[in-house]
């Protein structure tokens, strides 16, 4: 056990170590000087030359990565060139926003993923598991990029319920010391705001959590079935349980295992498609930071906001193998 | 995955056929309107005529004669560029789909097969390539390459690899194991002609499979690359920018939105039943 986990930490470190290699490397073959952009027109070329050096843009590409290894090392992500703000402070500033947006996201997707599976086990066989498996086809076919679009139009023009764009009404008064609003205004018992937050994020959290929540369907779906024909529960069956506790209580506990497992690997692509999802919606997290950055050429922040996801992403998969080695008897020794 | 299962397998593989028809009859037609864009087009996609800003669809009251779909907020015919847009998202879905599946396919396969080195090193790839988040990836490889078809043909091609990579491998690994490799091996076959005539045939149906998901994939990035402004020019007609449009004004003209989803939407949701109806009919345990 020890060893693998060890040996899965070296891999984690050697793919972070690939990623921040290939951003750098990418990015610096952007073409279009950041510095050019950062100037008023008129400025000389020593102000370009000038600042080309107080970015170590002057330096050679190994030279540059240690700087900024070394720098990285010491919790320094470099400075925006658009922000002129330490990276850090600006990706850590949103990424509550992103966080609670996933979080959110992937309860959803758990509560209609469950109760599509749970609801498609008790009618199995008829036309309601029918229907069941006919959504469940069409909400993992189509990606969230999409569902959010068609969101918008139901929810947000047709039938005008929830917020389309922003993370809470820009005229309200926040008194929050943290960037987490939505947990943050449960904690001060400011319902109020909490609503406002809710109907703002409430769309894309749901465009981000459908194709999940089929996926959750289908596999619990699945396993359910499987387990409904198992020897103890026809048992509890003869002992004149009805339906609904059998599936409950004695089907579901051992069917859930799986789909844990799949949820955590599937979280990673749900966190993916926050970027696109926030840009859709406007919301102010950090996927929408990450598009801004790209298009003002603002290298040090794409650099710190890519390792960032690629830090979530790793350890999102990191937590998921250890917890299924820790859950699967089979694979405590040796793994 | 087999969606339906209701009853029996002929149930099954009736509703399988279906979808794969209407599936495919859609594509054909996108096809088709792709092709022939230029001579069945009512308009000229990119004329403009500021006093034709935002005309409603036909069937709604204001609407302009001539303009069925009516027009954006720069007089321009929705219905028109919706074909013109077409000639994009079939392009990108052909070219950068077979491009993809022949470099993913290629690298999965020496993976599983060869093993060793080769192997140690196309897994820690893919390991780093999905660390990465997708869209972000394929945005900040725009900016790099610059905007342009081929830019998002190459993005989508160096990141979705790893789909067809990971799944060949896994594929190529099961059946190294088989006797008949082992046979041919045996009859005097080199590793890389095992490789590429007897392993390869017989991944091919799964290559075909996320082929057509991986068309759909392609047509959906573009779509995102134009929303956020980055896909081709401006002016040339796609779905994702006029999607775009549409979404900034929403709240004054639906139908700039509406219609180009409702294709994008048809388009994605075909290429991915197409693509499960095709796993189900070369999924042995089915036929």
């Amino acid at each position: 056990m020890l060893r693998a986990v060890v040996l899965r930490l070296v891999t984690t470190a050697i793919t972070l170590i690939g990623v921040a290699v290939i951003v750098f490397v990418v990015i610096r073959v952007v073409p279009g000087n950041p510095i050019a952009l950062m100037l008023p027109p008129g400025a000389t070329e020593e102000d370009v030359a000038r600042l080309t050096a107080l970015y170590g843009l002057d330096k050679s590409l190994p030279a540059q990565f240690l700087i900024w290894v070394q720098g990285v090392v010491q919790g320094d992500f470099g400075t925006s060139i658009t922000a002129r703000q330490p990276v850090l402070d600006l990706v850590l500033g949103r990424l509550p926003a992103t966080l609670e947006l996933s979080v959110m996201a992937l309860v959803i997707a758990c509560l209609l993923g469950g109760v599509a599976a749970l609801t498609g086990t008790r009618r199995r066989d008829t036309k309601v598991e029918g229907a069941i498996d006919v959504a469940n086809g069409m909400a993992l076919s189509v990606p969230d990029f999409l569902w959010g679009l068609i969101l918008i139009l139901a929810f947000g023009v047709l039938i005008p319920v929830f917020h389309i764009s922003g993370r809470v009404t820009p005229s309200l008064d926040l008194p929050f010391a943290t960037n987490f609003y939505l947990f943050e205004s449960l904690l001060r018992l400011r319902f109020d705001l909490w609503a406002d937050i809710v109907s703002h994020m409430f769309l894309p959290a749901l465009a981000l959590a459908i194709p999940l929540a089929a996926i959750i369907g289908q596999l619990l779906k699945q396993s359910l079935k499987e387990t409904m024909h198992l020897d103890y529960v026809t048992l509890s069956r003869t002992k004149g349980y009805g339906e609904n506790h059998v599936i409950l209580r004695e089907a579901l506990p051992n069917a859930v295992l799986p789909t844990l497992t799949l949820v955590g690997v599937q979280f990673t692509f749900l966190i993916g498609g926050t970027v696109i999802i926030e840009r859709l919606f406007s919301y102010e997290g950090l996927g929408n930071m990450a598009i801004d950055a790209v298009i003002n050429r603002d290298l040090p922040l794409i650099q710190g906001i890519v390792i960032l996801f690629a830090v979530i992403f790793t350890a999102v998969n990191l937590i998921v193998d250890l917890t299924y080695a820790a859950l699967n008897p089979r694979l405590r020794h040796g793994g | 995955m087999a969606v339906e299962g209701i009853d029996g397998r002929g149930r099954v593989r009736r509703r399988a056929g279906m979808r794969l028809w209407l599936s495919g009859l859609w594509l054909a037609l996108v096809a088709l309107v792709a092709l022939l864009a230029p001579w069945i087009a009512p308009k000229d996609p990119l004329m403009q005529d500021l006093f034709l800003g935002r005309m409603p669809p036909f069937w709604t009251p204001g609407a302009e004669p001539g303009f069925w779909l009516g027009t954006d907020s720069l007089g321009r015919d929705v219905l028109s560029r919706i074909i013109h847009g077409a000639r994009v998202a079939m392009t990108v879905a052909l070219v950068a789909g077979t491009i993809t599946a022949l470099i993913g396919a290629t690298l999965g396969l020496m993976a599983g097969f060869l093993r060793g080195w080769v192997d140690l090193v196309i897994s820690r790839m893919i390991d780093i390539w999905m660390a990465f988040p997708p869209v972000l990836f394929s945005i900040l490889l725009i900016a790099v390459l610059g905007p342009g078809l081929t830019s998002i043909i190459i993005a989508i091609v160096v990141i979705d690899w790893t789909r067809f990579a990971r799944v060949v491998r896994a594929e190529a690994m099961a059946q190294g194991a088989m006797d008949y490799v082992a046979s041919a091996r045996v009859a005097g076959r080199g590793r890389i002609g095992t490789m590429l005539v007897e392993i390869g045939p017989n991944v091919l149906p799964t290559i075909a499979v996320l082929l057509t998901l991986e068309m759909g994939i392609a047509v959906i990035v573009e779509a995102i690359l134009s929303f956020v402004n980055l896909s081709i020019s401006t002016d040339d007609p796609t779905w994702g920018g006029m999607i775009a449009e549409g979404r900034a004004s929403v709240h004054q003209a639906w139908w700039v939105l509406v219609f180009p989803l409702v294709t994008l939407f048809l388009t994605v949701l075909a290429f991915s039943q197409l693509g499960e109806g095709l796993k189900d009919r070369f999924d042995p345990v089915l036929r």
